[in-house]
């Protein structure tokens, strides 16, 4: 689904990603994880199309979008949530969820001179589908609520809903279960699961390790902007470089630990 | 009794003026973030196509004295002022926002030099005069007349309102307030962030040109001295006095904001000796600071804040 191919990315003279290559096959949950600095945000933000690499191609789904913009990659398919949330703070939670669906009638302002009868039809569609979003997320009572009034735990689950309202094909999901207090985080691994189950491919990068081992199948683990290695959740749990990389060793060629 | 009724129309279409170029700034400041400190750059280009178009032909100008039919230079005011708004955005919406700010700064004072040089245009420092004035002459009163003019900004007002009620209502709207809430998340939601601030940027720029034809074709006279940067000022505090993101907030604020800049010009007049009233008259801008410091400091979301729900639809059923 997702292949990304010796990927590179230099900012000035820092290798931050450094000739990394994965797939993501098609019906996964691929964790993505390592520890901090290895560059795992990096690879996300290029896929993503928040920045081109330096080197190196990514494809989806057949077609090559290593310098798509950010809104192209979307177009495609490819949704992305944000480490720390981004939610539009003084539009409500259901107005969040309904500006995303991509090329809506109304997002042309002549239209809603001309037209307004149109318009508003697809916006009930919209309204429609952003409250089943949030009934499966359980937010319906925040539907009228200022997205900035919400609990950072809330913010999580409106960034899932707003990956939703585009029914993309895959979601790259950047520590989903941060700052999460352990009820809801098991509310959004129960989520994500459903969502997998209905044939979305997910890319996650977490350092909550019940979250990965219980969720993620391949896990890739990255360190010092290198790949690592990649695997079950078993194998990544039995393999000793990845157990060095975690408890501060640096890591150099093939394995060996210094 | 007439004197106080021709005056309280004088100072209603003046507010109209303030008002139409505040609403215009709302689109671009109140619902997409867009720092546009050039208001009075584009309101100089409206002004100047009005009069060229409408005015009369000059001995000393090489271009213009067209005699158009006023909506005639009103539409034209509001094509140049766009067009102008199109290539200041197309270069700098791009960049980081700060640019924007520099560079519709640099505009203005541009555009206010081309005015004093450009003799063959605009007549430079002498000024473009015997401007017609549209509705005029129906009535033998000039009361009655300006009541009529009065009474046509406030028509042009409404239609403006309702156009940019039903945009900033709209799909179209949520996209301006999504990108200024957050930039980043909107563009990684799909939206095509720099065309959509360029219609904003250019549409409320529009209405700022229509606020400068009217202004011209009502007093008759314009000089580069008109168009000066405390305009600018002016509007950017009517707008946040008023209510940043409300368009009957933006309304208000220059009908508020200018009973206060003029009503400190009466009062100066009345009670100081005219020996120094000049520059008393500075004091006026320290007052309209101190009244936008007040308002940040007890009500930054202005006397009408954005509504909670904007978009018409954006409502859970059943909750009546």
């Amino acid at each position: 689904m997702l292949s990304v191919v010796d990927l590179v990315k230099d900012f000035g003279g820092l290798h931050a990603v450094d000739g990394v290559s994965f797939e993501v096959g098609q019906g996964t949950i691929t964790g993505l994880i390592g520890p901090n600095g290895a560059g795992k945000t990096t690879p996300f933000n290029m896929i993503a199309g928040a920045f081109s690499p330096t080197r190196g191609a990514i494809r989806f789904d057949g077609e090559d979008i290593s310098s798509f913009p950010a809104h192209r990659t979307f177009r495609k398919g490819l949704v992305r949530t944000f480490q720390i949330p981004r939610p539009f703070g003084r539009l409500t939670v259901l107005e969040n969820l309904m500006m995303v669906p991509p090329g809506q009638l109304g997002e042309r302002f002549w239209n809603t001179w001309f037209r307004p009868a149109a318009v508003r039809a697809e916006e009930r569609r919209l309204r429609d589908k952003a409250i089943d979003v949030l009934d499966f997320l359980n937010l319906t009572r925040l539907g009228e609520e200022e997205a900035g009034n919400l609990s950072g735990g809330q913010m999580k689950l409106l960034e899932l809903g707003r990956a939703l309202m585009s029914d993309p094909k895959m979601i790259l999901l950047d520590e989903p279960g941060a700052g999460i207090n352990p009820t809801l985080l098991g509310e959004i691994v129960e989520r994500i699961a459903v969502l997998n189950d209905r044939g979305i491919t997910f890319l996650i990068i977490e350092h909550n390790m019940d979250l990965v081992m219980t969720l993620c199948d391949p896990i890739i683990v990255m360190a010092g902007g290198k790949l690592l290695m990649q695997g079950s959740a078993d194998q990544v749990q039995s393999d000793s470089r990845v157990l060095e990389a975690f408890l501060g060793g640096v890591v150099e060629e093939e394995g060996g630990v210094a | 009794m007439e004197g106080g009724l021709s005056f309280l129309i004088f100072f209603l279409i003046f507010a109209s003026f303030y008002s139409l170029s505040s609403l215009g700034l709302n689109l671009q400041w109140g619902f997409t973030g867009l720092f546009n400190v050039g208001i009075v750059g584009f309101f100089a280009i409206g002004a100047y196509t009005s009069a060229i178009l409408t005015g009369p032909p000059y001995a000393d100008t090489l271009f213009g004295g067209f005699g158009l039919w006023f909506p005639l230079g009103f539409v034209g005011a509001m094509v140049t002022s766009g067009v102008a708004a199109f290539i200041v955005g197309f270069v700098t919406l791009r960049l980081r926002e700060d640019f924007l700010a520099i560079s519709t700064f640099g505009i203005a004072v541009s555009i206010q030099l081309v005015a004093l040089n450009f003799e063959s245009l605009t007549r430079g420092p002498n000024g473009m005069y015997s401007l017609p004035r549209p509705l005029a002459g129906y009535f033998d009163s000039s009361t009655l007349d300006n009541l009529l003019y009065l009474i046509m900004c406030l028509l042009i007002i409404a239609g403006v309102y309702w156009a940019f009620e039903r945009m900033v209502r709209s799909p179209w709207g949520r996209v301006l307030r999504s990108i200024r809430d957050d930039e980043i998340a909107a563009a990684a939601l799909g939206k095509n962030v720099f065309a959509v601030r360029l219609q904003s940027f250019v549409v409320g720029s529009a209405v700022m040109g229509l606020a400068g034809a009217l202004y011209a074709n009502f007093i008759g006279f314009i000089s580069p001295l008109d168009f000066i940067p405390i305009f600018t000022f002016q509007v950017f505090v009517m707008l946040i006095v008023g209510g940043s993101g409300n368009n009957l907030g933006a309304l208000l604020g220059g009908l508020v904001v200018w009973g206060l800049w003029s009503g400190s010009d009466q009062l100066i007049a009345s009670i100081l000796p005219p020996t120094i009233q000049t520059q008393a008259a500075a004091a006026r801008i320290v007052l309209i600071g101190f009244v936008l410091a007040v308002m940040l400091l007890y009500r930054p979301e202005g006397i009408l804040r954005e509504r909670r729900i904007v978009s018409r639809e954006a409502r859970l059923p059943n909750r009546e």
